[in-house]
C-alpha cells in the first residue's frame, strides 16, 4: 500500500469503489432465485427450465438466477396485461400521470442502489450508471408522465393500442426498460416485458418499485428469459404491438415472424455510425468526444461514433491525440469510480468482438493498444484502433459492439458524406466542425437519425430516436415516439373486397383513333419490357382498352429512374407546392373525361364520378399546402442546446393502389409521397390502370421532374413482389390483399424497408380524417434529430 | 532553519539551475497557428463536467494530491489593507502551510512542505523577502498596473524593473486585453515580450484575464500568444474579474499549453487564479492537470494555484483524514 508521501511524489490515482455491499445484501436475499413479475405478483416460473444464471461480468461470480419463461408464463404475463388494459386505458390521462410521476420518484429515491446494481450486472462503469443511466431513466419517466397528462388534448383522435410486447437489450438494462416502459404505459397500453437475459436485475427491481407505486396489476408485467421467451411474445396472438430494442439480425427475425399478424412494430437496431471530424474542428473537443462516442459503455452501444471519418489534412495530428489520451485511459473494476471503462457483457460478446478484430487485421488493418494495465481477470478489452481500413474491410463494415475504433481520411465534405452513407445501417452520426455551414450541410446529408454537431451521444426523453435504414425504424421519445403506442380511432373499415373482373365480352377498338397506354418511367412512356398488354374491361364488360404488362424488368428500370431523381428530395416545399398545385390545376381542366372514365371503368353514376374527380382535386391541393407545413420540431432537452427534429424524404417508395375509389386513393397515394420529397413507383389498381395511364399525361405537362412519380400496370402480385424484394426501395406502401401484406412485410425484411400496408382491410380515402393529412404524411418521413449545442 | 530544509534548499536552487535552461524562450509570433485555433465552449465543459465522474482520489491518496496542491499555491493577499504585519503573517504561514503534528500524523513530515510563492503588491516585496529568507519560497510581486493594466506602457515596464530590484522572483502582469477584444495579436505579443525582457531572470507570469475576454475561444488565442512571447507561466484571472478562474476555461489554456508544448517544445507553467476556495475543486484543478498535461505538470515548477482562501479548507480535509473526525477553523493557525 503507497503512502501519503510516495503518492505525494508519483502523484498516482489510487481505489475509489463504490460501496456495494448493500445491493449485494439484497441479492443475497433472493439466493433462492428470482421470479417473474405478472400480474402485480411475483410469480415462479411455470414450465420447468433450466434457470438463467447472471454473472458479474468483472469478477465472474455469480449474481442470482431468474427463470426462462415458457410458453404458460407468457401466455400468463398477456392475459394480466390484457385484463389490466380496459380498466388501464380508461383513466384519464392525469390518473395515469400520477403513477408515471411516483415511478420517476422511485427511481430517483433508489438511484444509487439501480446504479450499483446495473453496474454490477452489466460491467459498466459507476460513474455511467450513475451520471447517465439512471438519471435518463428518471427524466424519461418524468416527461412521459406529462405525455400521459397532455395526450387527450395534444393527441386527439387517438387511443392506446393494447397489449404490448417489448424486448430490450443488455447494453442499457433500465434505460432501455424506461424507453419502452413510460411511453407504453403513458398512452394507456398495457406491456409485457423481457429483459436481456445477462442483465436482468434491475428490471427486476424496478417491478418491486411497480408494486411500491401501487401501479394496477397487470399494467406492467416482466417475464424473464432468453431469446424462445422471446420469440413467444414476438409471435403472440393477443399482442398487438412488439417494440424491440437489439441487434440487425435479430431485428430481421421479428420483422420476418410478426409479418401479417397486424402488429405494429419498432425496432432499434444496429449501427455503424460515422463520427467526422472536418479540419476546422476543435481537435481535442473531438477527440474527447471519440473518447465518449466509441468508448462509453465498453463501445456496446448501438449509436456508437465506430467509423472515424476524419480530414486528410489533420489525420496524423488527430491520430496522435487519440493516441495520447488513450495512453492515460483507465480500464478496471467498473465499481471504481476513477475508471473510463468498465467490462465487456460476457465472455461470448469478448471472444466476438476479438474475433472481428483479428478479420479486420488480415484485411490489412493496422492495430494499435495503449500500453495500459488490464485487470489480470473478469472480461476486459483494451480499446483498440484500428487504421489503414478500406471501406471493404470488414471491421470496416461490421457492427463490431466493443471497444474498437476503425478510421479512415477523407479529402472533401462530398466525400465524407459518401463514406459516412456507404453503409447498411442509418443510426447516428456525429459532426465536428466550427464552421455552421459545414456542419449543417452534412447534417443534412448524411443518412442517420440522430445527428450531433460537436457532442455525442446525447440523449434525452425529449428527443427522439431511432434510425434509417436497417438501423431500423419508429421513434423513441419525444412527440414522434409517441406515435408508437397509439394510432388513430377507427382507422381502418372491413375487409376490402377487390373490385369484380368481367369477363370481356368482345376486343374492339374502342375510339376513332387507337390509344396505346405505356408504363410511364423516368419521364416517358415506355413499351412494357416484354411487350405484352393487357386488356382491361369496362364495367359493364365491355373492352375498354390495353396497358402493358408490366414484369420485373419494368419495375427495375422505374425503381432506377425514381433513384436517380434524388434532387427531387432537396427540391424546396414551396416549388414542390407549385408543381402539386399545376398537377391539381392540369388535372381539373381534364375533370369531365376522367369523370367519364370513371363511368365506363367503374359504373359510378355521373355524379358519383364527378365527385370522386373534384374530391381528387382537393386532395391535390391538400398535398400541395402540405409540402411546405409538415414542419418538424425543435425540441428542448435539458442542456444547453436546441435539438431540431426535422422531417426527411424517405427516398424511394413502392406504392400498390388498392381498387377503391381508383382514381382518388391513387392520387392519395402518390401525392403524399412526392410531397415530402419521395420519388416513388406506383402500380395502380389492377382492374382500374386506364385512370393511371390517363393520369400521366396530367404528370407530364405539369413540370413533374422525370421519375418522381413513375407508373407501372400489369398484375398487381408479382409487381409488388418485385418491389416489395428490391433493395433500393426504402419503403412501401401496400393496399392489396391480407395474404399480400403477409409477403410484403416478410421480404421487406431484407433491407427492413418501412412497410405501410392494409392488412387487406379497407380505407375510407373520401374522408379527410383517414384519406389524407399527418397519419399518412408520418408514413411519408423519416425524422431526423439533429443535436445542436451552442455558446462561444 | 533545520540542516535538511537547508540541503533541500540547495536541491532545489540546482534544480532551479537546470530548470533556468528549460525556461521557455518563446518564438516568433506565428499567426497562422492563431488563426488555426478552434474551441468549442460546449464540449470544454462537457469534457470537465464528465471528469468529475471520471476521475477522483480518496483516503491517502487525496491527503497526497492535497498536500500537493498546498506546495502548489501561490499564497497571496492583493487587498487596499494590506500591510507588512499582515504580510509577514501570510510568510510565517507559507513557511509551515500546515500543522505539523497533522504532517507527522500523515507520514509527511519529511517532505518539508512549504507553498509554492508568497504573492503581494510591490510595496511588501522587501517584507515578503525578508520574511521568507532562507527559504526556497520566492516573492511573486503583482505587475503592471494589476488589475486593469491601463496604466502607461513605460510605467508597466518601470515597475517591472523596480520589483526586480526589490528582490521579486516571480512576477504576475496583466496584459492590455483591448490587444485581445481587437484581436491585435502582434501588439499583445509585442507588449509581453518587453514584459520578458524586463522581468530578466524572474519568472513572467502573463495575467489575460480570462473573464474579461468574451469568449473562450480568445482565451486560447491569448494563451498562445503569450507563449510565443515568452510567458513563464499563463494565468487566468487576477482574482479581480467578476469571473474568474474556471475548469472550462481552464481546460482550454492548458490545451493551448499542451499545444505549445507539442509545437514550439518548450513547457509552459499554469495558473488558475481566483474562486478556487476548497479542497474538491483544487483536486478538480490537479485531475485536469494530470490528465491533459501529464505528470510533469503536477510540480510548483509548472502549477501554481492563486488563492487566499484555499489553504484553509485543505487544512481542515488533511484533519479529517489524519483523525476521522471534521475539524474546526479555528483549530488551524491562520496566515
Amino acid at each position: 500500500m503507497s503512502t501519503t508521501a510516495e503518492i505525494f511524489k508519483t502523484m498516482e490515482y489510487g481505489p475509489a469503489l463504490e460501496e456495494s455491499s448493500y445491493v449485494l445484501d439484497w441479492l443475497r436475499g433472493k439466493a433462492d432465485g428470482f421470479k417473474h413479475f405478472i400480474g402485480g405478483e411475483f410469480v415462479s416460473g411455470k414450465d420447468g427450465a433450466e434457470p438463467i444464471e447472471s454473472f458479474n461480468p468483472a469478477t465472474g461470480e455469480k449474481l442470482a438466477e431468474y427463470p426462462a419463461g415458457g410458453k404458460q408464463d407468457v401466455d400468463a404475463a398477456v392475459a394480466a396485461a390484457k385484463a389490466a388494459f380496459p380498466s388501464w386505458s380508461k383513466l384519464s390521462g392525469h390518473e395515469r400521470a400520477r403513477y408515471l410521476y411516483a415511478l420517476a420518484r422511485l427511481v430517483q429515491k433508489n438511484s444509487r442502489f439501480l446504479a450499483v446494481l446495473e453496474s454490477l450486472d452489466n460491467g459498466k462503469p459507476i460513474r455511467e450508471t450513475r451520471d447517465i443511466d439512471i438519471p435518463l431513466v428518471a427524466r424519461h419517466f418524468y416527461h412521459h408522465a406529462g405525455w400521459a397528462q397532455l395526450m387527450e388534448t395534444e393527441f386527439p383522435d387517438h387511443e392506446p393500442l393494447g397489449v404490448v410486447g417489448q424486448i430490450i437489450p443488455w447494453n442499457f438494462p433500465l434505460l432501455m426498460l424506461a424507453w419502452k416502459i413510460a411511453p407504453a404505459i403513458a398512452m394507456g397500453n398495457t406491456a409485457v416485458l423481457k429483459p436481456a437475459e445477462f442483465t436482468s436485475l434491475t428490471a427486476l427491481y424496478f417491478a418491486e418499485l411497480c408494486r411500491e407505486a401501487g401501479l394496477p396489476p397487470g399494467v406492467v408485467n416482466i417475464v424473464t428469459g432468453a431469446g424462445e421467451t422471446g420469440e413467444l411474445i414476438v409471435k403472440h396472438p393477443e399482442i398487438v404491438k412488439i417494440a424491440f430494442t437489439g441487434s440487425t439480425e435479430v431485428g430481421r427475425i421479428i420483422r420476418r415472424q410478426t409479418a401479417g399478424a397486424g402488429k405494429k412494430l419498432s425496432l432499434e437496431l444496429g449501427g455503424k455510425s460515422p463520427f467526422i471530424v472536418f479540419e476546422d474542428a476543435d481537435l481535442d473537443s473531438a477527440v474527447e468526444g471519440l473518447i465518449d462516442a466509441i468508448w462509453f459503455n465498453q463501445g456496446q452501444v448501438c449509436c456508437a461514433g465506430s467509423r472515424l471519418l476524419v480530414e486528410e489534412s489533420v489525420a496524423e495530428r488527430v491520430t496522435q491525440k487519440i493516441k495520447r489520451r488513450l495512453q492515460s485511459f483507465r480500464i478496471g473494476d467498473p465499481l471504481d469510480k476513477a475508471v473510463d471503462m468498465g467490462a465487456i457483457v460476457d465472455p461470448v460478446q469478448m471472444e466476438r468482438v476479438e474475433a472481428l478484430v483479428k478479420q479486420g487485421e488480415r484485411e490489412g488493418g493496422k492495430v494499435w493498444r495503449p500500453d495500459i494495465p488490464l485487470p489480470s481477470k473478469g472480461c476486459f478489452y483494451p480499446p483498440t484502433l484500428i487504421s489503414d481500413v478500406s471501406p471493404s474491410n470488414t471491421a470496416m463494415r461490421e457492427e463490431i459492439f466493443g471497444p474498437v475504433l476503425v478510421s479512415m481520411t477523407f479529402r472533401t465534405l462530398k466525400e465524407a458524406i459518401a463514406l459516412a452513407n456507404n453503409t447498411r445501417y442509418g443510426l447516428a452520426a456525429t459532426i465536428w466542425s466550427e464552421n455552421i455551414n459545414r456542419a449543417l450541410e452534412a447534417a443534412s446529408q448524411v443518412k442517420a437519425g440522430v445527428v450531433w454537431i460537436n457532442t455525442t451521444n446525447g440523449f434525452d426523453a425529449a428527443c427522439g430516436f431511432g434510425g434509417y435504414r436497417e438501423s431500423g425504424f419508429g421513434r423513441e421519445g419525444g412527440r414522434e415516439g409517441i406515435h408508437e403506442y397509439i394510432k388513430l380511432r377507427k382507422e381502418w373499415g372491413a375487409v376490402e373486397t377487390p373490385a369484380p373482373t368481367p369477363e370481356i365480352s368482345e376486343i374492339s377498338s374502342v375510339a376513332e383513333i387507337d390509344q396505346t397506354p405505356k408504363q410511364f418511367i423516368g419521364g416517358k412512356q415506355k413499351r412494357p419490357d416484354w411487350g405484352r398488354t393487357l386488356p382491361i374491361a369496362s364495367h359493364d364488360g365491355k373492352y375498354a382498352g390495353r396497358v402493358g404488362l408490366g414484369n420485373r424488368k419494368d419495375i427495375r428500370d422505374a425503381v432506377e429512374a425514381a433513384f436517380k431523381a434524388e434532387n427531387w428530395a432537396t427540391t424546396t416545399g414551396h416549388a414542390r407546392a407549385q408543381i402539386l398545385y399545376f398537377i391539381a390545376e392540369n388535372f381539373s381542366r381534364r375533370a369531365g373525361e376522367f369523370a367519364k372514365r370513371l363511368t365506363q371503368l367503374t359504373g359510378a353514376t355521373k355524379a358519383k364520378a364527378r365527385a370522386e374527380v373534384d374530391a381528387t382535386v382537393v386532395r391535390l391541393f391538400s398535398y400541395g399546402a402540405w409540402a411546405d407545413k409538415y414542419d418538424g420540431l425543435a425540441h428542448s432537452p435539458p442542456q444547453r442546446n436546441v435539438v431540431l427534429a426535422v422531417n426527411e424524404p424517405i427516398g424511394v417508395i413502392g406504392i400498390v393502389c388498392p381498387d377503391a375509389a381508383p382514381l382518388l386513393s391513387f392520387a392519395s397515394l402518390w401525392a403524399p409521397a412526392i410531397a415530402m420529397g419521395n420519388r416513388c413507383v406506383v402500380v395502380p389498381s389492377e382492374r382500374y390502370p386506364l385512370l393511371a395511364t390517363d393520369f400521366y399525361q396530367v404528370l407530364e405537362t405539369s413540370d413533374v421532374p422525370a421519375g418522381v412519380v413513375n407508373i407501372v400496370t400489369g398484375e398487381r402480385a408479382p409487381l409488388t413482389k418485385t418491389l416489395a424484394e428490391h433493395n433500393q426501395v426504402e419503403a412501401i406502401w401496400h393496399h392489396g390483399p391480407a395474404e399480400e401484406s403477409k409477403f410484403v412485410e416478410e421480404v421487406s425484411a431484407e433491407n427492413l424497408k418501412r412497410v405501410w400496408t392494409n392488412n387487406g382491410r379497407a380505407r375510407d380515402w373520401k374522408s379527410p380524417r383517414t384519406g389524407e393529412g399527418r397519419e399518412i404524411l408520418r408514413h411519408a418521413c423519416e425524422v431526423k434529430n439533429i443535436w445542436l449545442p451552442y455558446g462561444d | 532553519m533545520t540542516q535538511s530544509n537547508v540541503m533541500d534548499l540547495d536541491k532545489r536552487r540546482s534544480a532551479a539551475t537546470s530548470d533556468e535552461e528549460a525556461r521557455n524562450p518563446g518564438m516568433a509570433l506565428a499567426l497562422d497557428w492563431i488563426d488555426e485555433i478552434r474551441v468549442n465552449r460546449s464540449a470544454a465543459e462537457r469534457r470537465v463536467t464528465t471528469l468529475a465522474g471520471r476521475r477522483t482520489v480518496k483516503k491517502q491518496w487525496q491527503a497526497a494530491w492535497l498536500l500537493k496542491a498546498v506546495s502548489c499555491m501561490d499564497l497571496t493577499t492583493l487587498a487596499g489593507d494590506d500591510t507588512e504585519g499582515r504580510v509577514r503573517r501570510l510568510c510565517a504561514k507559507a513557511l509551515q502551510p500546515v500543522r505539523p503534528d497533522l504532517l507527522e500524523a500523515l507520514g509527511a513530515d519529511k517532505l518539508n512542505l512549504t507553498v509554492g510563492a508568497v504573492c503581494v503588491y510591490h510595496a511588501f516585496i522587501k517584507t515578503a523577502g525578508d520574511a521568507l529568507e532562507g527559504s526556497a519560497v520566492p516573492v511573486a510581486a503583482v505587475s503592471t498596473g494589476f488589475p486593469a493594466g491601463q496604466s502607461p506602457f513605460e510605467t508597466k515596464l518601470k515597475e517591472i524593473e523596480l520589483s526586480i530590484a526589490d528582490g521579486a522572483g516571480e512576477i504576475d502582469i496583466v496584459v492590455s486585453r483591448r490587444h485581445v477584444l481587437t484581436a491585435d495579436w502582434r501588439a499583445l505579443y509585442d507588449e509581453v515580450k518587453a514584459f520578458r525582457q524586463a522581468c530578466g531572470p524572474a519568472h513572467l507570469k502573463v495575467i489575460i484575464a480570462t473573464g474579461e475576454l468574451g469568449s473562450i475561444g480568445k482565451v486560447a488565442k491569448a494563451s498562445m500568444v503569450s507563449m510565443m512571447a515568452g510567458a513563464d507561466f499563463v494565468k487566468t484571472s487576477t482574482g479581480m474579474e467578476s469571473v474568474n478562474a474556471t475548469l472550462p476555461v481552464s481546460l482550454v489554456m492548458m490545451r493551448a499549453i499542451r499545444d505549445y508544448h507539442e509545437r514550439a517544445g518548450h513547457k509552459v507553467g499554469f495558473k488558475p487564479a481566483g474562486g478556487i476556495s476548497n479542497a474538491k475543486t483544487a483536486l478538480q484543478y490537479l485531475i485536469l492537470l494530470k490528465e491533459e498535461l501529464g505528470d510533469d505538470w503536477l510540480t510548483p515548477k509548472l502549477f501554481r494555484f492563486g488563492a487566499s482562501r484555499l489553504l484553509g479548507d485543505i487544512e481542515r480535509q488533511l484533519e479529517h483524514f489524519a483523525t476521522g473526525r471534521y475539524s474546526a477553523a479555528n483549530r488551524h493557525p491562520m496566515g
